[in-house]
């Protein structure tokens, strides 16, 4: 079991207010991840959840318990930190047996459990060695160890994956999401990502400034962005925005268009531009392309389009692909 | 990764100040040395006569010998207890977050700005005295009969006052340390379930044991030449209650006169400290690994 509720959740750090109040229900068994610029207060939020930080006001219950005031070691939970966090003097085997020590667990049952995490892991082979000689990925893979072997009802990560260098992130993003198929227990993410959140979230949470902007599957957001802030956040390469004329044509006040919606084609369409750079990848042509009113827009084409730095292109949204959005930047 | 031309023209830049230390070093160690096998007293000017180990035998039979050895170690031992254990007792204090920090932390810091003949004498007027001492002062207030420290416990109160002097330095260095101790892995412990005591003996000591090594190495040099405060306080009385090695070199040359037998004694110093550096360096050598 493990589901969380915060009712009305506040933080603030003497006058600044980070988190002026959230209500979030994250059911048991969901992959729920937080999203959002650096300082939206994403990893706040974690480690109030967590109990490193005290709530200003609000209740946090998890399983339906009212755990506000637990300390952190009796909520049931276990977290993976962004540094990992690992005790650089004990070896991977004691690192992992830990939090099992502290709960004065029996030696064997301890190396029992041990065993198991280090298989599941692929650790087996290294649990004597110190974190000092472990490369990143293995290092991670460790603070995931010690979190699994506790048998928490939830799972936090903090930013597990921003130490790593790119490839090495793609991989352990699918290691993360096959152990939460494995293990079905709960997790909560917080990642500034938008890609680690679209490929691991059942439910993503966007956040800007201490406040949810939108709470949806991952395609749900993509779909049907609830404001101009998470229509940019959400995709990749972001939203296309444009005011005015073009706006006005469609009765709104801005209108946004993601890059892989527009019709391209080099003799005709809704908007004149001329292409700036040009970013031929093979499966996909990223075109950057100043409009004819000075906006600076990009499209992706499938494929390869054969166009260079200079070039006359024009653009065309794709009929029901067009996000409208009023004055105040709200979806219509 | 430097050419041997650069090499050598390193160690040619670098060769005037190791010829000035070793100089500085091998000089006077070498007449230390020579005046050890001399018979030189300065009662009788113009006697010096080779002698070869006589001066040492004297000085190794003498029963103050031993009984200075064991002050210097006791001393030594002492002293390096109170400071660790307190120093780190002391950062721990230090590094919560109160009201004032940085006042506390200048005052915690003041005794090591003291020179030792003055904090000394203050320690024995001012405190140890025992009539008009602070401690007599509060043994007659609770209707205790008053100690004479440093004629009943000379070598504890030693060992005292050099604490007090070498606290900060302990504090200071090991405050230091805990500042740099990671605060997600405490956080990751605070989740795992460690309570205080499990926290500080599975992470923040095994986290000092490099500042603590340093701190033992570096108090180690200082204390085995330990002097002011004995010369000021007991004069390593009474009897040869508080004199360490030092002390009796010093008491062997310049109120005994006798320069030859001083020497010796000064070897046998050179040679104990000698010892006590191969223990520090193999202990070094396990905590740096």
């Amino acid at each position: 079991m493990g589901s969380i509720t915060l009712k009305s959740v506040r933080k603030a750090f003497g006058d600044v207010e980070v988190i002026p109040g959230v209500d979030l229900e994250i059911n048991d068994g969901e992959f729920v991840v937080f999203v959002g610029p650096s300082g939206c207060g994403k990893s706040t939020l974690l480690r109030l959840i967590a109990g490193l930080e005290d709530v200003s006001s609000g209740q946090i219950l998890i399983d339906g318990q009212d755990v506000t005031h637990a300390a952190p070691a009796r909520r049931g939970l276990a977290m993976v930190f962004q540094s990992y966090a690992l005790y650089p003097h004990m070896s991977v085997r004691k690192n992992i047996a830990f939090p099992l020590k502290m709960a004065g667990m029996a030696a064997a049952e301890q190396e029992r459990r041990v065993s198991h995490a280090a298989g599941i892991l692929n650790l087996t082979d290294y649990l004597d060695r110190r974190p000092g000689q472990l490369s990143g990925g293995q290092r991670q893979r460790v603070a995931i160890g010690r979190a699994i072997v506790r048998e928490p009802s939830a799972f936090l990560f903090d930013e597990p994956l921003s130490n790593l260098d790119a490839a090495l992130r793609v991989n352990m993003r699918v290691e993360i999401s096959e152990l939460h198929k494995k293990l079905a227990t709960t997790m909560v993410y917080v990642t500034h990502d938008q890609v680690e959140a679209m490929t691991m979230a059942d439910k993503i949470v966007v956040l800007r400034a201490g406040r949810i902007e939108q709470v949806g599957s991952p395609l749900d957001l993509y779909r049907r962005p609830a404001n101009r802030f998470v229509a940019g956040f959400i995709g990749s390469p972001n939203m296309n925005f444009l005011e005015g004329q073009a706006a006005g044509t469609h009765d709104a006040h801005a209108i946004g268009v993601r890059p892989e919606h527009w019709r391209l084609s080099t003799s005709e369409g809704a908007f004149g531009g001329t292409v700036g750079v040009a970013e031929h990848l093979g499966s996909d042509t990223f075109l950057h392309v100043d409009l004819d009113d000075g906006t600076h827009v990009v499209a992706r084409a499938e494929g390869e389009f054969p166009v260079d730095h200079g070039d006359r292109i024009h653009l065309t949204p794709q009929e029901g692909r067009v996000y409208r959005f009023d004055q105040q930047g709200l979806a219509i | 990764m430097a050419t041997r031309h650069q090499t050598t023209l390193a160690r040619l830049m670098v060769a005037p100040s190791v010829l000035l230390l070793l100089g500085w070093m091998i000089v006077p160690l070498g007449m230390t040395l020579w005046f050890s096998f001399q018979s030189y007293n300065l009662l009788s000017p113009g006697m010096e006569r080779f002698i070869g180990f006589l001066n040492y035998e004297y000085f190794l039979s003498d029963p103050a010998f031993w009984t200075s050895m064991r002050n210097t170690l006791m001393l030594v031992g002492g002293v390096l207890v109170i400071t660790v254990g307190g120093g780190i007792a002391l950062a721990l204090l230090l590094d919560q977050p109160m009201r004032g920090q940085g006042m506390v932390r200048i005052l915690v810091i003041a005794p090591f700005f003291i020179m030792p003949t003055v904090s000394a004498l203050v320690w024995k007027n001012m405190f140890m005295n025992p009539v008009n001492g602070l401690f007599a002062w509060m043994a007659k207030a609770v209707g205790a009969q008053p100690i004479d420290f440093l004629a009943e416990a000379p070598l504890m109160s030693i060992i005292l006052i050099v604490s007090w002097q070498w606290l900060p330095f302990a504090t200071l260095i090991l405050l230091t340390a805990l500042q740099s101790l990671d605060s997600e892995q405490m956080e990751a412990a605070e989740m795992d379930g460690a309570g205080a005591f499990s926290k500080f003996t599975y992470l923040v000591l095994p986290h000092l044991s490099r500042a603590i090594t340093v701190v033992i190495l570096i108090e180690t040099i200082f204390l085995l030449s330990v002097f002011a405060e004995i010369l000021v306080t007991t004069n390593g009385g009474p009897g040869y209650q508080s004199t360490n090695l030092t002390f009796l070199v010093y008491s062997q040359a310049l109120l005994q006169f006798d320069v030859g037998g001083a020497s010796a004694g000064g070897i046998v110093a050179v040679i104990l400290a000698n010892i006590v550096a191969i223990f520090l360096m193999r202990m070094i050598g396990k905590t740096l690994e």
